[in-house]
Protein backbone atom coordinates (compact mmCIF):
# COMPACT_ATOMS: atom_id res chain seq x y z
CA UNK A 1 0.00 0.00 0.00
CA UNK A 2 2.18 3.09 -1.05
CA UNK A 3 2.91 5.68 -4.03
CA UNK A 4 0.38 5.80 -7.01
CA UNK A 5 -2.66 3.21 -5.23
CA UNK A 6 -3.21 5.14 -2.76
CA UNK A 7 -6.90 6.53 -2.15
CA UNK A 8 -6.57 9.88 -3.18
CA UNK A 9 -8.14 11.30 0.69
CA UNK A 10 -5.26 9.39 2.36
CA UNK A 11 -2.51 12.12 2.21
CA UNK A 12 -4.87 15.17 3.16
CA UNK A 13 -6.77 12.40 5.94
CA UNK A 14 -3.24 12.29 7.66
CA UNK A 15 -2.22 15.80 7.53
CA UNK A 16 -5.70 16.69 9.01
CA UNK A 17 -5.08 14.32 11.89
CA UNK A 18 -1.79 15.72 12.16
CA UNK A 19 -2.81 19.32 12.39
CA UNK A 20 -5.58 18.26 15.40
CA UNK A 21 -3.08 16.05 17.27
CA UNK A 22 -0.17 19.32 16.73
CA UNK A 23 -2.88 21.51 17.96
CA UNK A 24 -3.81 19.35 21.06
CA UNK A 25 0.31 18.90 22.10
CA UNK A 26 0.24 22.67 21.70
CA UNK A 27 -2.36 23.53 23.75
CA UNK A 28 -1.41 21.38 26.55
CA UNK A 29 1.69 22.79 26.80
CA UNK A 30 3.48 19.24 26.49
CA UNK A 31 5.16 21.08 23.55
CA UNK A 32 7.29 22.53 26.58
CA UNK A 33 10.29 20.91 28.50
CA UNK A 34 9.78 22.84 31.27
CA UNK A 35 5.91 21.54 31.99
CA UNK A 36 7.32 17.97 31.50
CA UNK A 37 9.69 18.28 33.59
CA UNK A 38 7.75 19.99 36.55
CA UNK A 39 5.48 16.89 36.22
CA UNK A 40 8.57 14.58 36.66
CA UNK A 41 9.47 16.94 39.44
CA UNK A 42 6.01 16.44 40.94
CA UNK A 43 5.39 20.29 40.97
CA UNK A 44 2.49 20.49 38.28
CA UNK A 45 0.58 16.79 38.34
CA UNK A 46 -1.61 17.94 35.29
CA UNK A 47 0.35 16.11 32.37
CA UNK A 48 -0.98 12.54 32.45
CA UNK A 49 -4.59 13.80 31.84
CA UNK A 50 -3.05 14.86 28.25
CA UNK A 51 -1.79 11.43 27.98
CA UNK A 52 -4.69 9.60 29.18
CA UNK A 53 -6.68 11.76 27.77
CA UNK A 54 -5.71 11.19 24.61
CA UNK A 55 -5.75 7.28 25.04
CA UNK A 56 -9.02 7.80 26.58
CA UNK A 57 -10.38 9.13 22.85
CA UNK A 58 -8.19 5.95 20.63
CA UNK A 59 -9.62 3.99 23.34
CA UNK A 60 -13.41 4.72 21.94
CA UNK A 61 -12.43 5.14 18.10
CA UNK A 62 -10.28 1.50 18.74
CA UNK A 63 -13.20 -0.11 20.03
CA UNK A 64 -16.34 1.53 17.68
CA UNK A 65 -14.02 1.38 14.41
CA UNK A 66 -14.67 -2.06 13.97
CA UNK A 67 -18.52 -2.19 14.59
CA UNK A 68 -18.93 0.58 12.56
CA UNK A 69 -16.99 -0.65 9.59
CA UNK A 70 -16.04 -3.51 7.72
CA UNK A 71 -12.54 -2.03 7.00
CA UNK A 72 -10.54 1.35 6.89
CA UNK A 73 -12.35 3.29 3.94
CA UNK A 74 -8.93 4.65 2.70
CA UNK A 75 -6.89 1.63 2.93
CA UNK A 76 -8.91 -1.42 3.19
CA UNK A 77 -6.90 -2.42 6.35
CA UNK A 78 -8.47 -4.42 9.19
CA UNK A 79 -9.20 -2.95 12.21
CA UNK A 80 -6.84 -3.82 14.34
CA UNK A 81 -5.67 -2.50 17.76
CA UNK A 82 -2.07 -1.57 18.27
CA UNK A 83 -0.35 -4.56 20.07
CA UNK A 84 3.06 -5.21 19.75
CA UNK A 85 4.62 -8.38 21.25
CA UNK A 86 6.36 -8.17 24.81
CA UNK A 87 9.77 -8.94 25.43
CA UNK A 88 12.82 -7.53 27.30
CA UNK A 89 13.33 -4.87 24.76
CA UNK A 90 10.44 -3.01 25.95
CA UNK A 91 11.92 -2.82 28.92
CA UNK A 92 15.29 -1.93 27.92
CA UNK A 93 14.32 0.59 25.59
CA UNK A 94 11.02 1.40 27.49
CA UNK A 95 14.11 2.49 30.45
CA UNK A 96 16.85 4.36 28.10
CA UNK A 97 13.68 6.53 26.99
CA UNK A 98 12.66 7.31 30.15
CA UNK A 99 16.26 8.86 30.63
CA UNK A 100 16.24 10.59 27.92
CA UNK A 101 12.69 11.72 28.53
CA UNK A 102 14.11 12.52 31.87
CA UNK A 103 16.96 14.31 31.41
CA UNK A 104 15.59 16.47 28.47
CA UNK A 105 11.90 16.93 29.44
CA UNK A 106 10.88 16.31 25.67
CA UNK A 107 9.60 13.34 23.70
CA UNK A 108 9.40 12.95 19.99
CA UNK A 109 5.53 14.00 19.21
CA UNK A 110 5.84 16.97 22.08
CA UNK A 111 8.99 17.95 20.02
CA UNK A 112 8.19 18.45 16.33
CA UNK A 113 5.05 20.18 18.34
CA UNK A 114 7.61 22.68 19.82
CA UNK A 115 9.41 23.60 16.65
CA UNK A 116 5.75 24.41 15.69
CA UNK A 117 5.12 26.77 18.78
CA UNK A 118 8.27 28.92 17.86
CA UNK A 119 11.18 26.67 20.15
CA UNK A 120 14.23 26.73 17.89
CA UNK A 121 16.39 25.70 21.02
CA UNK A 122 14.18 22.12 20.54
CA UNK A 123 16.39 21.43 17.25
CA UNK A 124 18.96 20.29 19.75
CA UNK A 125 16.69 17.88 21.04
CA UNK A 126 15.49 16.44 17.54
CA UNK A 127 19.23 16.21 16.43
CA UNK A 128 20.11 14.30 19.08
CA UNK A 129 17.14 11.90 18.52
CA UNK A 130 18.04 11.26 14.59
CA UNK A 131 21.61 10.66 15.81
CA UNK A 132 19.99 8.33 18.35
CA UNK A 133 17.18 6.88 16.55
CA UNK A 134 20.59 5.99 13.60
CA UNK A 135 22.72 4.71 15.94
CA UNK A 136 20.49 1.91 17.48
CA UNK A 137 19.10 1.33 13.70
CA UNK A 138 23.15 1.00 12.53
CA UNK A 139 23.65 -1.75 15.20
CA UNK A 140 20.74 -3.36 14.85
CA UNK A 141 21.41 -3.71 11.14
CA UNK A 142 24.54 -5.34 12.34
CA UNK A 143 22.94 -8.27 13.92
CA UNK A 144 19.83 -8.77 11.25
CA UNK A 145 21.21 -10.93 8.59
CA UNK A 146 18.44 -10.79 6.53
CA UNK A 147 18.63 -8.10 3.76
CA UNK A 148 21.36 -6.28 3.97
CA UNK A 149 23.45 -4.83 1.68
CA UNK A 150 27.15 -5.79 2.12
CA UNK A 151 28.71 -1.82 2.06
CA UNK A 152 25.48 -0.03 1.94
CA UNK A 153 24.63 3.71 0.40
CA UNK A 154 25.32 5.56 3.83
CA UNK B 1 -7.48 33.85 58.95
CA UNK B 2 -9.44 31.31 56.62
CA UNK B 3 -8.93 28.22 55.06
CA UNK B 4 -9.37 26.11 52.10
CA UNK B 5 -11.23 23.05 52.40
CA UNK B 6 -8.34 20.31 52.39
CA UNK B 7 -8.72 18.80 48.84
CA UNK B 8 -9.42 22.46 47.37
CA UNK B 9 -5.73 23.14 49.32
CA UNK B 10 -4.40 19.89 47.54
CA UNK B 11 -5.67 20.58 44.14
CA UNK B 12 -3.70 24.00 44.11
CA UNK B 13 -0.39 22.61 45.26
CA UNK B 14 -0.39 19.59 43.03
CA UNK B 15 -2.39 21.10 39.94
CA UNK B 16 -1.19 24.81 39.90
CA UNK B 17 -2.50 25.28 36.41
CA UNK B 18 -5.45 23.31 36.32
CA UNK B 19 -6.73 20.42 34.63
CA UNK B 20 -7.98 21.29 31.74
CA UNK B 21 -5.50 22.33 29.43
CA UNK B 22 -4.17 19.01 29.92
CA UNK B 23 -7.35 17.29 29.18
CA UNK B 24 -8.42 19.47 26.41
CA UNK B 25 -4.98 19.44 24.52
CA UNK B 26 -4.90 15.52 25.33
CA UNK B 27 -8.38 15.17 24.00
CA UNK B 28 -7.04 17.01 20.70
CA UNK B 29 -4.63 14.72 20.61
CA UNK B 30 -6.59 11.27 20.62
CA UNK B 31 -8.81 12.87 18.10
CA UNK B 32 -5.91 13.03 15.57
CA UNK B 33 -4.91 10.17 16.18
CA UNK B 34 -8.29 8.60 16.27
CA UNK B 35 -9.02 9.86 12.81
CA UNK B 36 -6.26 8.81 11.06
CA UNK B 37 -7.43 5.32 12.66
CA UNK B 38 -10.66 5.65 11.50
CA UNK B 39 -9.55 6.27 7.95
CA UNK B 40 -6.85 4.45 7.61
CA UNK B 41 -6.61 1.66 10.15
CA UNK B 42 -3.12 2.99 11.00
CA UNK B 43 -1.73 3.31 14.51
CA UNK B 44 0.45 6.69 14.07
CA UNK B 45 3.05 7.00 16.31
CA UNK B 46 5.32 9.43 16.33
CA UNK B 47 8.75 8.06 17.02
CA UNK B 48 8.78 5.85 13.70
CA UNK B 49 9.31 9.11 11.85
CA UNK B 50 12.92 9.22 13.10
CA UNK B 51 13.53 6.19 11.57
CA UNK B 52 11.68 6.22 8.23
CA UNK B 53 12.99 9.63 7.60
CA UNK B 54 16.63 8.07 7.65
CA UNK B 55 15.89 5.81 4.96
CA UNK B 56 15.72 8.89 2.68
CA UNK B 57 19.63 8.50 3.23
CA UNK B 58 20.50 5.27 4.77
CA UNK B 59 19.92 1.76 3.28
CA UNK B 60 20.36 0.04 6.34
CA UNK B 61 17.44 -2.89 6.86
CA UNK B 62 16.31 -1.27 9.94
CA UNK B 63 15.11 1.72 7.94
CA UNK B 64 14.37 0.29 4.79
CA UNK B 65 11.18 -1.65 6.22
CA UNK B 66 9.79 1.98 6.61
CA UNK B 67 9.99 2.76 3.22
CA UNK B 68 6.46 2.43 2.47
CA UNK B 69 5.51 5.09 5.25
CA UNK B 70 7.92 7.29 4.98
CA UNK B 71 6.30 9.83 2.96
CA UNK B 72 2.91 9.67 4.69
CA UNK B 73 5.13 10.01 8.02
CA UNK B 74 6.91 13.16 6.68
CA UNK B 75 3.12 14.94 6.00
CA UNK B 76 2.39 13.55 9.62
CA UNK B 77 5.12 15.24 11.29
CA UNK B 78 4.75 18.10 9.04
CA UNK B 79 1.14 18.62 10.05
CA UNK B 80 2.15 18.10 13.54
CA UNK B 81 4.63 21.55 13.92
CA UNK B 82 1.67 23.00 11.25
CA UNK B 83 -0.57 22.19 13.49
CA UNK B 84 1.09 23.37 16.59
CA UNK B 85 2.06 26.77 15.36
CA UNK B 86 -2.07 27.08 14.44
CA UNK B 87 -2.03 27.14 18.23
CA UNK B 88 0.88 29.28 18.73
CA UNK B 89 -0.60 31.55 16.56
CA UNK B 90 -4.42 31.51 17.94
CA UNK B 91 -4.49 30.63 21.24
CA UNK B 92 -1.38 30.86 21.88
CA UNK B 93 1.49 33.71 22.50
CA UNK B 94 2.35 33.90 18.78
CA UNK B 95 5.65 32.26 18.94
CA UNK B 96 7.37 33.94 21.86
CA UNK B 97 7.81 31.04 22.98
CA UNK B 98 11.83 29.10 23.28
CA UNK B 99 12.70 26.24 26.13
CA UNK B 100 15.05 27.52 29.05
CA UNK B 101 16.27 24.13 29.85
CA UNK B 102 19.82 23.26 29.30
CA UNK B 103 21.17 23.06 25.37
CA UNK B 104 23.17 19.63 26.61
CA UNK B 105 20.12 18.23 28.42
CA UNK B 106 18.06 18.52 24.84
CA UNK B 107 21.05 17.29 22.88
CA UNK B 108 22.06 14.38 25.49
CA UNK B 109 18.77 13.42 26.46
CA UNK B 110 17.18 13.37 22.49
CA UNK B 111 19.75 10.92 21.98
CA UNK B 112 18.41 8.40 24.35
CA UNK B 113 14.80 9.35 23.38
CA UNK B 114 15.61 8.42 19.76
CA UNK B 115 17.64 5.23 20.90
CA UNK B 116 14.94 4.25 23.69
CA UNK B 117 12.10 4.87 21.76
CA UNK B 118 12.93 2.85 18.71
CA UNK B 119 14.08 0.01 21.19
CA UNK B 120 11.03 -0.07 23.25
CA UNK B 121 8.61 -0.17 20.69
CA UNK B 122 6.73 3.49 20.75
CA UNK B 123 7.19 6.09 22.89
CA UNK B 124 4.34 8.82 24.77
CA UNK B 125 1.92 8.62 21.37
CA UNK B 126 2.64 4.77 20.31
CA UNK B 127 2.57 3.26 23.57
CA UNK B 128 0.97 5.94 25.45
CA UNK B 129 -1.93 7.06 23.44
CA UNK B 130 -2.56 4.16 20.52
CA UNK B 131 -1.11 1.33 22.58
CA UNK B 132 -3.02 2.37 25.87
CA UNK B 133 -6.47 2.99 23.80
CA UNK B 134 -5.74 -0.29 22.65
CA UNK B 135 -5.60 -2.08 25.91
CA UNK B 136 -1.94 -3.66 25.25
CA UNK B 137 0.12 -5.15 27.91
CA UNK B 138 3.10 -4.29 26.36
CA UNK B 139 2.50 -0.64 26.12
CA UNK B 140 1.05 -0.23 29.52
CA UNK B 141 4.24 -1.97 31.23
CA UNK B 142 6.36 0.04 28.21
CA UNK B 143 4.63 3.79 29.84
CA UNK B 144 4.90 2.59 32.84
CA UNK B 145 9.02 2.08 32.64
CA UNK B 146 9.73 5.23 31.05
CA UNK B 147 7.36 6.71 33.74
CA UNK B 148 9.09 5.82 36.77
CA UNK B 149 12.17 6.01 34.92
CA UNK B 150 11.72 9.67 34.05
CA UNK B 151 10.66 10.75 37.38
CA UNK B 152 13.92 9.13 38.82
CA UNK B 153 15.92 10.64 36.71
CA UNK B 154 14.19 14.23 36.69
CA UNK B 155 14.32 14.29 40.57
CA UNK B 156 17.76 13.28 40.44
CA UNK B 157 19.26 16.28 37.91
CA UNK B 158 16.93 18.69 40.16
CA UNK B 159 18.48 17.02 43.18
CA UNK B 160 21.95 17.80 41.47
CA UNK B 161 21.00 21.56 41.50
CA UNK B 162 20.43 21.32 37.55
CA UNK B 163 18.19 23.89 37.04
CA UNK B 164 16.31 23.66 34.30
Amino acid sequence: MSGSDRHPLFMPLIAVGGLIFGFGLGYSHMARPEVVLDFLQFEDLGLPFVMFGGALVTGVVYFLAPKLLERAPLTNRNFERRLKPFDNQVLVGGAIFGVGWGLSGICPGAAYASLGVGNLTILWALAGMFLGAYAQGVWRSRNDTSDTTPAGAD
Amino acid sequence: MVLDPVPLQVFAEYFPNGISRYAIGGLFVGLGAGIIYLGTGISAGASTFLESTLSYVSGRSRFKQYVSSRDWRLVFTASIIAGAAIYSFTLGDGFQYSTDVQVWRLFFGGILVGVGTRIGKGCTSGHGVCGVGSASRTSLIGVATFLLVAIGVAQLVAAMGVSP
